[in-house]
């Protein structure tokens, strides 16, 4: 057995023992710290696998942003957690294990008895690549083979910021999401806040630029910018924007607009829905992926910030 | 024993330990929680087959990668319109269950619940 | 040279990994916050110092080098004002385990 394989294998074993603590441990706030960790754990899984892309993302979007979410929801109701202590009866438990244990069998079967030698669309990928003009094959699935996906994804992110908002109450509605949050204009965290949002907002740039050629790109770089905006947003340097802003609406609009402004244009000048001319190809991909990153960066920092809680006026 | 397999059966038990998390914890958060555990399991099985089928060039299947990028973020957006639902219902009923017999918050609204 | 090379990182790597687990068993057997927070932060500051440190030689160019040590800085910044955070917290509820 060599030391890569057991280096494997232990953090399989951490991963899903962090998994297992995180569903029995008695508080949501460990649970949601489990999560965190458990994020992390499994975007090095993904560097193991040798998909750096899918690392980053799960680190900086499954690990990272979805913990914060996940750690303020918990913050917010641990007072009522003592009030909803009842669990569900031992033969629900039991079946409850039955069951999840009879699919993690046939899942670990199916694992074992993979199909030799395995289906891939990898080939296909790095021999068109040349058609864009980009030499990471993941961003070429995502904004070119199968552009679809990413656009409709771009739809799904506007549809859950819209169910967000319309949680709101009707005092509230058009108001600003979330506390305001009130720090110290001379402490750590307000100087941290002044500090890394320049270095941050470059690395962000950076990352969307890179993924052209390497491991990066919208998602990423659009987390990063989330990342920073809340950042200032919490150390009380900025407030969020009311949701009836207009020009934050349209920055929310502006990702899958333009795409589908492109697919439209590969409709009505060329062959089919989101065809790119080949001449413009790297040009086009390069501006869908600007305005994504904007959008990806507002619409994944407004979800954190939740449902408008205050009137805009204060 | 290749990272295939050795990851192959973590996110198997992970799909397990999640989907027993998601039936059997009472409270929302911990259901939430809970299913986005099974979701990661899910998304590495689609990893290691990635990783079967790498070719020249590249260590993973692009294809699959590209589909759990997009995966992850929707998952995310998904777990954040669940909080904001709950957070919502803490709100208005005024207590964290999912059950349907009547909330006993101070304005409890019978639909909500 | 490249054994030389390869003999730094070992050493810079293994000298992080030491304190890792310094400061995660000082995390999991200390007794309060403040102290928990004192063994995090040799971890996090000297630790992956060192591990950054054992990876130079390994990076291919000066622009790899940068960024390691540019993953650092920002590890050094963001740990720093996080404990600082958590200490002040920790102070202002009274002393608790």
């Amino acid at each position: 057995m060599s030391i890569a394989t057991l280096f494997e294998i232990v953090l399989a074993a951490v991963v899903l023992g962090l998994a297992i603590w995180t569903i029995t441990v008695s508080e949501t706030y460990s649970a949601a710290v489990g999560f965190v960790a458990y994020g992390l754990l499994v975007a090095l899984i993904w560097v193991r696998l040798d998909a750096v892309d899918v690392a980053m993302t799960e680190a900086a979007i499954g690990g990272g942003l979805g913990g914060i979410v996940l750690l303020g929801a918990a913050a917010r109701l641990r007072e009522s957690e003592a009030m909803t202590a009842e669990r569900p009866g031992r033969v629900v438990r039991l079946c409850a294990a039955a069951l999840s244990a009879s699919i993690a069998m046939v899942l670990a079967v199916a694992v074992l008895i993979l199909p030799d030698p395995a289906p891939t669309l990898a080939p296909t990928v790095i021999s068109n690549a040349g058609a864009t003009g980009l030499a990471n094959p993941v961003t070429n699935v995502l904004m070119a083979f199968r552009a679809m996906d990413t656009m409709l994804e771009k739809v799904v992110l506007m549809l859950a910021i819209v169910g967000v908002w319309s949680l709101a109450s009707d005092q509230a509605w058009g108001g600003r999401p979330g506390p305001r949050h009130e720090a110290d204009p001379n402490g750590v965290l307000a100087f941290l806040a002044r500090l890394t949002p320049p270095a941050g907002i470059v690395i962000g740039i950076y990352l969307l630029w890179t993924g052209a050629d390497h491991p990066g790109g919208a998602f990423q770089g659009g987390a990063v910018l989330a990342s920073m905006w809340l950042l200032v947003i919490m150390a009380g340097l900025a407030d969020t924007p009311p949701v009836s802003s207009r020009s934050l609406r349209l920055i929310l609009v502006a990702g899958p607009g333009v795409f589908l402004v492109v697919g439209l244009g590969g409709l009505c000048f060329g062959p089919a829905f989101l065809a790119y001319p080949v001449a413009f190809a790297k040009p086009l991909i390069l501006g869908i992926e600007v305005a994504m990153t904007l959008t990806i960066a507002a619409t994944l920092a407004l979800l954190l910030a939740g449902a408008p809680e205050r009137s805009a006026t204060r | 024993m290749s990272a295939v397999t050795v990851f192959g059966l973590c996110a198997a038990a992970a799909v397990g330990v999640g989907l027993y998390g998601l039936i059997t914890n009472p409270q929302p958060l911990r259901k939430i929680i809970a299913f986005n555990l099974l979701g990661s399991g899910v998304f590495l099985l689609f990893g290691i087959i990635g990783r079967r089928g790498a070719a020249a060039g590249s260590g993973n299947d692009p294809v699959p990668q590209a589909l759990v990028i997009t995966g992850v973020v929707v998952a995310f957006s998904a777990t954040a319109l669940a909080i904001a639902l709950t957070l919502r219902l803490f709100e208005t009923a005024g207590s964290m269950t999912l059950r349907s017999r009547a909330p006993t918050g101070p304005n409890s609204d019978p639909s909500a619940g | 040279m490249s054994i030389a090379r390869d003999i730094m990182t070992i050493v810079g790597v293994s000298a992080g990994v030491f304190f890792f687990l310094a400061g995660t068993i000082g995390l999991l057997r200390f007794p309060d916050t403040l102290t928990r927070l004192h063994a995090l932060t040799k971890a996090d500051n000297l630790g992956l110092g060192l591990v950054v440190l054992g990876l130079l030689p390994q990076a291919g160019s000066v622009r790899d080098g940068l960024k390691l040590i540019s993953i650092w800085m920002f590890a050094l910044l963001a740990g720093a004002t996080v404990s600082q955070l958590i200490a002040r917290t920790a102070r202002q509820r009274g002393p608790f385990t």
